[in-house]
């Protein structure tokens, strides 16, 4: 099956800013994937690549397996929410759904119509008065009715509230259930993330950390704790990306290359989604050639 | 028809508390051979999670022989995790109410009545494996 997404070496330059450098990605088709990462980081970027919203720099993407945004088809394939899910204030909700039916082949004014009146949206509205959370449903109503293969997200649910960030996901959620499309989403909520996402992806520093389905990636990490110096040198075949040290203590955050750590230690337990990204990002935020497997960080609690 | 929740700090991961809640259900006798389970986008509808995490629950219960998949129409229960001992639940659990209100009247809070009633089931359950 066609990746959804795959890029080679991807990079963008923004004049002297690199916003994304030597990304590396193929993600497997039928996923809900979370691009996560610090502001600035490049998910927008991505995203706008993704979107063909942008060329790249240096590097190959390709969506669906074509260039994106290469040709109308390719384009009724991809539904793109930019930031803050913008739609057009001096239009009605029935305005939003006409101007789809009319700009989009493969329209299902069915869903839409029935989306609408399932999340309580007026279709008399102009879209300027509706509430955020409102919005993002009418947005996403718009980039699900188009029935794409896929779906990109720039940060959907940062500016709602709870309760509007849970319908959102759970409009989203049935969709996927429902439409057999795939998703892309970028956000900086790790909890959410951890309900909806099946696949993750850590950008830090214009740079991929981790990518992969987030089953493996559990899998793969470990916190091990120990007396001071009983981890140094770190066993064998794990790569160590976050080190703690207390006096007495030592903590570390790895990642078994071996598929054995659990039977030569026990005692590692493993993490949960949100630890172990956040050892990803605390490591990218470390100065270059600090942060080390041999010569594990010193942080101090 | 159970409702399902994911609680966020339970340190297990979604698919297995769908798993552990089924089962549970099943064991308490609050489903039973025949009755339908929630279907996939019921349960992703509810909860906002990713419809293969319900799928990949229902496809674990069926490894397990308690649930079977019917295509088109659902998820059915093909066998209870109840035995003869749900009938003594009932008393049981007045006894245990009781239990509770005495250890509350001695002074115990909830932490000190969880790690009393823990340590105890866990030597209980040792001696008689």
């Amino acid at each position: 099956m066609t990746p959804v997404l795959r890029t080679d070496a991807l990079g963008k330059r923004y004049g002297r800013r690199q916003a994304l450098t030597d990304v590396t990605l193929s993600v497997p088709a039928g996923r809900v994937v979370g691009l996560v990462g610090p502001n600035g980081a490049g998910k927008s970027t991505l995203l706008n690549l993704a979107s063909g919203m942008i060329a790249p720099t240096t590097g190959t993407i390709e969506v669906l397996g074509s260039r994106p945004a290469a040709n109308p088809a390719q384009l009724a394939r991809v539904g793109f929410v930019a930031q803050d899910t913008p739609v057009y204030p001096g239009l009605s909700v029935g305005d939003h759904l006409r101007l789809g039916a009319r700009l989009n082949p493969g329209w299902d004014d069915g869903l839409a119509q029935q989306r609408v009146s399932q999340v309580g949206l007026d279709p008399t509205q102009k879209a300027g008065r509706l509430s955020g959370g409102q919005r993002a449903q009418l947005a996403l109503t718009l980039a699900a009715a188009k029935r794409p293969q896929l779906m990109i997200f720039d940060e959907p649910v940062a500016a709602l509230d709870p309760l509007a960030r849970r319908a959102f996901l759970q409009s989203l959620m049935e969709f996927v259930a429902e439409l057999e499309v795939s998703v892309l989403l970028s956000s900086h909520l790790l909890g959410d993330l951890e309900r909806v996402c099946d696949h993750l992806i850590v950008l830090a520093a214009s740079r991929t950390q981790l990518a992969g389905d987030v089953e493996d990636l559990l899998a793969a990490h470990y916190r091990l704790v120990a007396a001071r110096g009983d981890l140094d040198p770190p066993p064998p075949g794990i790569e160590v990306i976050q080190a703690t040290h207390t006096a007495r203590q030592t903590t570390l955050i790895v990642r078994d290359t071996t598929g054995t750590l659990p039977d030569r230690l026990p005692a590692a337990e493993h993490l949960d989604l949100e630890e172990m990204v956040l050892a990803y990002l605390g490591r990218a935020a470390e100065p270059a050639g600090t942060a080390n497997a041999v010569q594990p960080l010193e942080v101090s609690r | 028809m159970i409702d399902f929740h994911l609680d966020a700090r339970s340190g297990l991961s979604p698919y297995l508390q769908l798993v552990q809640q089924v089962q549970q259900a099943l064991r308490l006798g609050l489903l039973s051979a025949g009755d339908q389970l929630p279907t996939v986008k019921e349960v992703v509808a509810r909860l906002a999670i990713n419809p293969n995490t319900v799928l990949k629950a229902y496809r674990e219960l069926e490894h397990q022989g308690l649930v079977s998949p019917r295509p088109g129409v659902g998820t059915f229960v093909t066998r209870t995790l109840t035995d003869d001992s749900l009938a003594a639940h009932e008393s049981l659990r007045a006894e245990l109410v009781a239990w509770l209100s005495r250890a509350q009247r001695a002074g115990l809070d909830a932490d000190s009545i969880e790690a009393l009633f823990m340590t105890t089931f866990r030597k209980a359950t040792e001696v008689t494996p």
